[in-house]
């Protein structure tokens, strides 16, 4: 691995956030990594995980799916990703053209008392998932490679990977603990809500 | 019509699309006509917790799913259905063959049909055993309407006697 630039989780979220125009679907995987979405200022089409670990990228293949005209973006922690192996095959089978992966990767399972995880000894993920054969997956190397790298629409030219090195700090919020308000609030974001009935 | 032609039909009368699913021999059926019907989009996960997490997405994004699991594959999805398709009120419909029981030669299937129901049961997930085809096309289309209606999932059980079970076993048992 070349030399990469150790990124700060809550620095690059806000970073990828400020880049998104187009109400791109953003489903944030438990623990810091939704923490930090939601610290990066709540858009009507974020998805916070609460529990089920390790199903980020599931849920957005699924709003991938459901909604293929739309840019979805995954966030996960390398724990979590290491938990789900499995559902990077599954997209490299499906290959959505409208989903995108960040795995921010600090080799810890930081929330629970930085325990090392396989990333921060011996495994690499973008290595894992060119294996599952989605080649267009890559380590950020700094901030212009990220920025360059997020440059593009979200909607087509997927499935595409990166995955950035970030330090040991925790996320910088804390979601709201309501599955229900989440839920019923990323419909409204995706245009798939009940809606107007109660509040317009 | 046979079962399996009459579970996917009341399927696509109720619009449910996605089908995820980790195989089973009982679940052949279902998964030949999903994979030969262009109405479906089928998705081969690789556990059945990740299969719940795509139909979670899915139906958040406005297309109904169903997850397709053998009975010992259910014992996988306990926290994806307490921390996500429970508390975040999810529809996911649950399609269970049900192994470990009537003629099972695997121990490992016998366990958990033992504690399937009880599991259901305590996160207060409907389920409804399907036994008799004449019976399964009003089960199943008023429990697809009432888990949409009331955001709660739904598991459907097929029980040996629906689907003449495991043809793998039956040879194995007979042996």
């Amino acid at each position: 691995m070349a030399e990469l630039t150790l990124f700060n989780r809550t620095e690059l979220t806000m970073r990828l956030v400020a880049k998104l125009t187009h109400e791109e679907a953003v489903v944030g995987g438990i623990g810091n990594t939704n923490f930090d979405l939601f610290a990066a200022g709540h858009r009507p089409q974020n998805f916070y995980m609460l529990g089920s670990m390790g199903l980020a990228v599931p849920i957005a293949l699924g709003v991938a799916i459901a909604q293929p005209e739309r840019g979805v973006i995954a966030l996960e922690g390398d724990g979590s990703i290491l938990m789900s192996l499995g559902c990077l095959a599954t997209i490299g089978t499906v290959r959505p053209r409208n989903l995108t992966i960040v795995i921010m990767d600090n080799g810890l399972y930081q929330i629970t008392g930085k325990q090392v995880t396989a990333t921060g000894t011996n495994t690499d993920i973008v290595a894992v998932a060119r294996g599952v054969g989605l080649a267009n997956s890559h380590w950020v190397r700094d901030h212009n490679h990220f920025d360059e790298m997020i440059a593009r629409r979200f909607d087509e030219g997927g499935p595409v990977l990166l995955a950035a090195k970030i330090d040991d700090k925790p996320g910088a919020g804390q979601t709201p603990r309501d599955p229900a308000l989440i839920r019923n609030r990323f419909m409204k974001g995706l245009g798939t809500g009940r809606g107007g009935a109660l509040d317009g | 019509m046979n079962w399996s032609d009459t579970f996917l039909d009341v399927l696509k009368k109720n619009d449910v699309r996605l089908i995820s699913y980790v195989p089973d021999n009982v679940l052949t059926p279902l998964i030949k006509g999903v994979t030969a019907d262009n109405y479906f989009i089928s998705v081969n996960a690789t556990r059945e917790d990740e299969a719940m997490g795509i139909v979670a997405g899915a139906w958040m994004g406005g297309m109904k799913g169903a997850v397709m699991m053998q009975t010992s594959g259910f014992a996988v999805a306990p926290n994806a259905l307490a921390s996500l398709l429970v508390p975040f009120q999810i529809p996911a419909i649950l399609v269970i063959s049900e192994r470990g029981t009537l003629g099972e030669f695997n121990i490992g299937q016998v366990a958990v049909a033992k504690i399937m129901r009880p599991i259901l049961d305590t996160l207060s997930v409907e389920h409804h055993t399907l036994t008799d085809e004449a019976k399964l096309g009003f089960i199943v289309d008023s429990s697809i309407k009432q888990a949409v209606t009331t955001q709660s999932p739904v598991a459907f059980i097929l029980s040996p006697l629906l689907t003449g079970g495991n043809p793998v076993a039956h040879a194995k048992l007979s042996a």
